[in-house]
Formats: C-alpha cells, structure tokens, sequence
C-alpha cells in the first residue's frame, strides 16, 4: 500500500515506513539510544530528500523523547538545572546549525556534510564504544583493576561560573555544560539526530555525572533541543512531514517495545558491543559511500523554494 | 498584392486542413490523495477527413508535459580522496516530467527539421525549454539531466504506445509516476504525414493535492509556525500516548 508524502513528494510503502520506524524502535528500546542516527541515513536510501529527512528525523526523536523522559521523571532521574544549562546551549548550538545546514543546502554540500559528520561521529563513538565494552568484559573476568581517570575532569572545577547541581552531586562551571550543549544542538539540526549517543559519553566522562540521571537529563535536553530544530526546519524550510514523521512514530513505539522485552533478556555488556558493531557498521557504509567511485556522478536538485 | 499572398498562403494550407485532428483526455482534473499511487491517462481522438485518404502512412504522436521547474545538475570529483559535489549548472526552466507515444518509431514518421520546428522528441523538447545553456562546456550536464530523468522515468518515450484503428481513431495510454508534482499539464496531439506536421491540437490537465494532501502542503507553506507547532504537538501527543498505553499493559 502507497502513500503519498505531502512534503517530500515521493509515494512510499506505507509498511516499509511502519517497518522503519519499528527498527529504529526496537533499537533504541533495545539500547536506549534515541535512534535518529539510523533513521536519517535510512530514510535517504529510500529515496526521501535529504532536507526533508533531517527535519523529519528531528521530529521523530521528540516522541520518541517524550515518552522516555516521563518514565525517567517519574524515577527522579532529571536533574532540571543542569538539564536547563545544556538547554540553553543546545538552543543557540541548534539555531546556528540551521544556519549551517542552509547554507550548505545552497553550496550543494549538505549530503556530504552530514555524511561526514556521520562517519565522524559515528566511526569515533563506536570504537570508544566498541573498545570500551570489551575492556569491561575482560574486567569482568579480573576483578580489581582500576578505571582510568579523566584529565578535563579538573579542567571543569578550575574554570569561572560554578553552581551546585543537586541531583548530580556535582559542584561545577556552567561553561563545559554549556558548550556540550550548544555542540548538541549544532549536530542536531544538521544531522537529525537528537545527540543521546554524544550527550551521554559526554556527561559521564567529561562533567563527571553520575550515571543513574545521565539518560534522564540527556533525553531531558533533547527533547527540547529537537523541538526547537522541528520548529526551526518548519519555518526556515518548510520541510517538516507530518505525515512521515507519524508514520515512523507508530512503527517506533511498537518497535522500542519489543526491543525492551529483548534487552531484558541479553547481558549489559553484551548490547553494548552489539550498539558499538550496529554504529561502526553505519560508519563504515557512509564512509565507503565517500571513498568509492559514484556510479553516477551527476545529481539534480529541483524546487525554486529552497 | 496582399489578395494574391493570401490567396497562395490559403493554398499551401489547404492540403494541411484536408485532414483534422479531434482529441479527448479521459480525464482533464488529477487529484493527488493520500492514497495517491500514480495515476493512468487515456488520450484518444480521431482524424477527420475533408478529403479521401492521402497515400502515405499516417503518424500520430502524443505528448504530455509537466510543469516547468528549475533544476541545478551537480557534479562530483573526487577531492582528497573523496567524491564531493564540485561544480553545478542551474537550469532555470525544464519540464519536470515529459512522455511521447508514438503510432511508429519516431525516426520514421517524424523528420528531423519537423521536430526541430514542433520540439517533439525528449532531447529536443527539454532542450529547446531549458534555452541556450549559458556555459560552453554545459554539454555532459544537460545529457545528465536527460539520462537521471529518464532513469527516474520522468522522461519516457513509448514507440507504438498509440494505437492507431483504420487510420482513423487513436488512443495512447500514459501512466503517471506515483511522486507526481502538482501543476498544470499539457496534452499534444500531433497528425504527421511524411515527417511533416499536418495537424495538431492540445488540452490541458490539471494535477491537484486534494483533500488532507492539500491541507497538511498548504498549511507549511502559508503558516509554517502553526504546522510546526502542530508536527511537534502530534509528536508529543505519541510519545505520551504510547508511554501511557504501554504502562496500562504492563500494569494489567
């Protein structure tokens, strides 16, 4: 069955989209991540255009948001201030990505931009990942060796701007948080993507955050952060489907169900390999892509409007 | 003077009006809904004789254009190692979707000073829109364009696609792609005899969003606040509803 894309002007199965949408859902309920770097590339292949794929994306992740930070509210696992310090990064970093992803719309670049910050993100992440976990499986089997410490740690207590964070514990500079934030919300808007998979690293290992709130918080923010980039591709765009984005919505919710009851059933160590393998391997397609000869070398671009 | 060159000009189109060329679409109005899966269109018409039947085999051609849009070709190059868009050419005005149907091989019943004159023939046609290319070396950008809109099946040709009874009636079926744009289409009929041109007539065909279509498209571009903020509500809508949902069926 066909559905016509108001937005994006293409016709799509409408169960290859249910389809898409519950992958990335049985992902992130699988891995707790919000997804959305699966989808946009995704959503290219199957042919939806690249603006109108970003934009989507970003909605997409703010249901998908929604319905994990009420869970974490309920389990007092947001810390609100430090939330509303990212937030205000995460806002200005997501009005000057707009600006950057406009602008490379009219250079011809933004596939290649959002490619590479795909591999680049991706390929890093995933091998401090992959790296990461199969340390913690050794250190499983010898048990008291100790965890490397982190340098820009003392960096965060030096600098001017402190406040207390209750829920965290944490007596810091608002400047790290800020800046993480405001990084957030640039690759927000220029990728699609809500960020979960560089916000969490980052709060860990750089703000020194305790982990029970890092999720809470992380999601906090970026439901904020992507609403205000829905908003902005809307406006600036006009490229927003709301037809699209219900449709991966609907897959998503049943997906991330399912991907929960999964998870429950495999070892903490284990899915964190798994997530590490499923991001170098999107890495890696995206980077091949860059890397060998285009069997078409000339593309087109139409619409007077963008 | 002037009754003697008239007189001469009615001549010379007189074995031309000898046979007419009357035409009727299936349906003059598409809708784009929801459901929206591409579309079929029946061109059909008859030749009308004044006269008998001239020898020669009759030609008939139909073409269906879409409305014009402006298009950028992109280039890539390999740079440092990896392949980026380099260079563009930006043409301002080509029809986004053009179909000829033929009764026979184009090459056969319609000659190449014919087709440079009516811009029948998909190279032509796109060509002769688009205009001078603006740049020397334009050349391997207007094939590209010609070669991914075929590829897309924007631009389609269909030799013996019109089906020609008794040389009289003919009828030419066309399927329209499921990511039609909306806009307003032009149907050709072309009557060729000896490669010329001996009649021709045209219809429009309206292409709509219509209903929810039409609401969600009109409603981003006219009020992109509203529509944003109602894309971010419908989100948050889900996101809560399915958190709620999956809670009453863990809980039961």
């Amino acid at each position: 069955m066909q559905i016509y894309l108001p937005i994006a002007e293409v016709s799509v199965n409408l169960f290859l989209l249910l389809g898409l949408g519950g992958l990335v859902g049985l992902l992130s309920g699988l891995f707790g991540v919000g997804g959305g770097f699966i989808i946009t590339p995704l959503l290219f292949f199957i042919g939806i255009p690249p603006t109108v794929a970003v934009a989507t994306g970003a909605n997409q992740v703010v249901a998908s948001s929604v319905s994990g930070v009420l869970a974490q509210f309920r389990r007092k696992a947001v810390d609100v201030p430090m939330g509303m310090v990212l937030q205000a990064g995460g806002i200005l970093g997501s009005g000057l990505g707009i600006l950057v992803f406009n602008w490379l719309t009219r250079l011809g670049q933004v596939d290649l931009a959002v490619q590479l910050a795909y591999v680049v993100f991706l390929g890093g992440i995933g091998a401090m990942m992959l790296q990461e976990s199969i340390r913690a499986l050794r250190r499983a089997n010898r048990p008291g060796a100790v965890r490397p410490r982190d340098q820009s740690r003392k960096l965060v207590h030096r600098l001017p701007f402190k406040m207390r964070f209750r829920t965290s514990g944490l007596y810091i500079s608002v400047i790290p948080p800020f800046v993480i934030g405001m990084a957030v919300g640039v690759l927000a808007a220029v990728m699609g993507v809500g960020g979960g998979f560089i916000m969490v690293p980052a709060m860990i290992y750089l703000l020194g955050m305790p982990t029970k709130v890092v999720i809470g918080t992380s999601l906090f923010q970026i439901l904020i952060v992507s609403a205000f980039t829905t908003l902005l591709h809307a406006i600036t765009n006009q490229s927003v489907d709301v037809m699209l984005a219900l449709l991966l919505i609907v897959g998503g919710v049943v997906g991330a169900q399912i991907g929960t009851r999964l998870g429950a059933k495999l070892k903490a160590e284990q899915l964190r390999i798994l997530l590490a393998l499923l991001v170098l391997a999107v890495a890696l397609k995206l980077g091949l892509d860059l890397v060998l000869p285009p069997s078409e070398l000339y593309s087109l671009q139409t619409g007077a409007s963008r | 003077m002037i009754l003697r060159a008239l007189l001469l000009l009615l001549l010379l189109t007189l074995p031309a009006r000898a046979e007419r060329v009357v035409a009727g679409i299936s349906a003059d109005n598409i809708g784009i809904t929801t459901a929206f899966d591409g579309s079929s269109i029946l061109i059909f018409g008859a030749v009308k004789r004044a006269a008998p039947e001239p020898d020669g085999p009759l030609g008939v051609i139909v073409t269906l254009e879409g409305p014009p849009q402006k298009v950028t070709v992109r280039r890539k190059t390999r740079e440092m190692g990896i392949w980026v868009n380099s260079d563009k050419m930006v043409i301002d005005s080509v029809p986004s979707f053009y179909a000829v149907a033929s009764s026979a091989p184009l090459d056969r019943i319609l000659a190449p000073e014919t087709d440079a004159k009516e811009r029948i023939s998909v190279p032509v046609a796109v060509e002769a829109y688009a205009g001078p290319l603006g740049r020397s070396d334009g050349r391997p950008f207007a094939e590209a364009l010609l070669r991914l809109r075929a590829g897309s099946g924007a631009y389609t040709v269909s030799e013996r696609a019109v089906t020609l009874a008794a040389d009289t009636l003919f009828r030419a079926d066309f399927d329209l792609p499921a990511n039609l744009i909306e806009g307003d289409y032009t149907a050709r009929m072309y009557l060729l005899r000896e490669g010329r041109v001996i009649d021709q007539t045209w219809a429009p065909i309206k292409v709509r969003r219509i209903g929810l279509e039409r609401f969600t498209y009109v409603l981003s571009r006219e009020q992109p606040l509203a529509y944003g903020l109602l894309s971010l509500g419908l989100a948050i809508f889900a996101g809560w509803a399915a958190a709620a949902a999956f809670r009453l069926i863990r809980n039961s």
